[in-house]
């Protein structure tokens, strides 16, 4: 890949072929891809943010209310315990994933006979959707005919079948532990390229000056992957923000409301209770929550100085 | 006898590193593999906890049938998913084969502008727009047609793939187009006939992201979908398994996981590394 984007940036200032009127012709080969992106995108962006300047039924006429619905979300408890919940998960999934991609990363980085069959088999669950993933693992945890409880029943762990989605605590946990098996195939790949990106005689150099394993883990694995690691961070961290699928499948945001997450909040007020006014105003919150990490993800994955 | 030394603990710590990567492969492999397995229980087994995970009592397609007498059945969804997936693979790839060599190879107004903002888009997550794409969907007639669907699909694959055909085609040498222009070419059939046999390999990769992302979508399909004949597979699934369609059979959900895992899986064995090639690039950038 970095050859191609060597090629790419000469390519530029480059004098172009033909000249003048010709050139328009690129605005016609780029049209269709801007005007879905202008309709599908810009547009309803826009409208995101007009809507949530009113309120809106789905049935009916919709009347300008200004800020109103803004001072709703600052009164809206349920709300905020969303938000306090997507950001519990977010942290705890974001943590599990790279406790355990890390190693896997490691391990397959150094070849070795049947790499390639362990990379595919931790690889396997990222290829699968997320709701297919979550129609599974329902079953899996299905307290009468799933797998975990009658299994611990049969070998005596539990004294009669224990529901792993009936309270919050093994709830969570089950839905972390999914998500891990699904996600951290995908971290692991992202973390490799890092791994790989790391020039082998820097390490035999610092292995020659005799530094141990974990030294030249902090002293030049670690410093050397910062764009990756942040990199595999962020789209964790983005993921996980916008978690949905999982919680609305297994838990449906049960039990007692307790895993509802900020996009299923959302989804509730925009498509269950058709405040649509209100829904775009929440939307607006997450939108800038979601902007801020951008930002802050260019800054993370800026070139470090003095390189290129 | 020191050298004797090493070569044993060498082969011991070989024997220890296959043994973990053994025990992992079989953790990430084992849902998936249990849950095909089951699927091909009787369904009276099916009921029951998935233990062993394959058949004891008679290797049997009946959950398949179950699932088919669900709603809709199960050939209306699948054709459903089947199409969407299809025509975003299609849409997405025309559209940004053609952004991307526009991008790459012309000079025009706005032309940095209008890369950037495509590019940002990826930035703003779909989730937050949702309720205006139902509105705009309405408003041009596409509410609640697996056409509207695919429209927001391929939107929300441009950024990515556009980004990755523009690489693909700033990777070809403009001699070659200069040759081909001396012997008369226009930019539409050098973009045919030239260009094209040259970037393959990122149409493939882009082409497999759609068809995954379109397939496995959630969210958009159940907010769009409202009808139940355009229900995808996922969300015909997700209500069986709430038992919309009544009590809940365990045994008809393995079989349509299964039908939703299994395309997935193939393609993905079969194209890998256009797939890490993609993963690659986003990382890269």
């Amino acid at each position: 890949m970095t050859s191609i984007a060597a090629t790419a940036v000469p390519a530029r200032p480059r004098k172009l072929v033909g000249a003048g009127r010709r050139q328009w012709i690129g605005l016609l080969y780029v049209a269709p891809a801007v005007a879905l992106v202008v309709v599908f995108f810009i547009i309803p962006l826009g409208m995101t943010a007009w809507m949530s300047l009113h309120n809106w039924p789905l049935m009916g006429e919709h009347s300008y209310i200004g800020l109103d619905n803004y001072w709703a979300i600052l009164r809206d408890t349920r709300f905020w315990n969303a938000l306090r919940f997507t950001g519990l998960y977010t942290v705890v999934v974001t943590i599990a994933i790279f406790a355990v991609a890390f190693p896997l990363a490691l391990f397959i980085e150094r070849p070795r006979r049947l790499t390639g069959f362990y990379r595919t088999s931790f690889f396997m669950p990222a290829v699968i959707g997320f709701a297919s993933a979550s129609l599974l693992w329902s079953w899996l945890l299905n307290v009468d005919s799933g797998l975990f409880s009658p299994a611990a029943y049969d070998l005596g762990l539990t004294g009669k079948k224990f529901n792993l989605l009936a309270t919050f605590q093994p709830a969570f946990w089950s839905i972390i532990a999914m998500v891990v098996w699904k996600v951290a195939g995908f971290t692991m790949i992202i973390l490799m390229t890092g791994l790989q990106s790391i020039p082998t005689d820097l390490q035999e150099a610092a292995m020659i000056d005799g530094a141990g394993p974990f030294a030249r883990f902090r002293a030049i694995t670690l410093p050397l992957m910062r764009r990756t690691l942040a990199l595999a961070l962020i789209l964790s961290v983005a993921g996980s923000i916008l978690a949905f699928d999982q919680f609305y499948i297994i838990l449906r945001g049960g039990p007692r409301n307790q895993t509802l997450t900020a996009v299923y909040w959302i989804f509730n007020q925009s498509f269950v209770s058709f405040k649509l006014g209100y829904g775009a105003a929440l939307s607006m919150i997450l939108l800038a929550i979601l902007v801020a990490l951008s930002t802050f993800q260019l800054w993370l994955l800026r070139k470090p100085e003095g390189v290129d | 006898m020191a050298q004797a030394r090493s070569r044993n603990s060498r082969l011991r710590l070989g024997i220890a590193e296959h043994a973990t990567g053994m025990i992992a492969s079989v953790l990430f492999l084992a849902p998936i593999v249990w849950t095909v397995l089951s699927a091909f229980k009787p369904s009276q087994e099916a009921r029951l906890p998935p233990l062993p995970p394959w058949p004891t009592t008679g290797f049997s397609v009946e959950n398949y049938g179950t699932l088919n007498t669900f709603g809709d059945g199960l050939w209306l969804p699948a054709q459903n998913s089947l199409y969407v997936s299809a025509m975003t693979v299609v849409f997405s790839v025309i559209v940004s084969v053609l952004a991307g060599y526009g991008f790459s190879r012309f000079r025009f107004p706005f032309k940095d502008l209008l890369f950037v903002v495509i590019l940002s888009t990826i930035m703003i997550p779909f989730q937050s727009i949702l309720t205006p794409i139902f509105l705009v969907l309405t408003k041009v007639g596409l509410h609640n047609t697996l056409t509207g669907l695919v429209c927001v699909y391929v939107t929300l694959q441009l950024p990515f793939s556009i980004f990755m055909m523009r690489n693909a085609f700033d990777a070809v040498p403009r001699e070659i187009e200069e040759a081909a222009r001396m012997d008369g070419a226009n930019n539409f059939t050098m973009l045919l006939k030239v260009m094209l046999p040259l970037v393959w390999p990122g149409i493939v990769t882009i082409a497999l992201f759609a068809f995954l992302g379109a397939w496995n979508e959630f969210l958009a399909a159940l907010v769009l979908m409202t009808d139940q004949s355009k229900f995808t597979l996922p969300i015909m699934m997700t209500a069986l398994q709430s038992g919309r369609f009544g009590a809940i059979d365990w045994g008809a959900v393995q079989a349509g996981v299964t039908v939703m895992m299994v395309p997935c899986l193939i393609l993905f064995l079969l194209l890998q590394r256009f797939y890490i090639r993609g993963l690659m690039a986003g990382a890269v950038k």
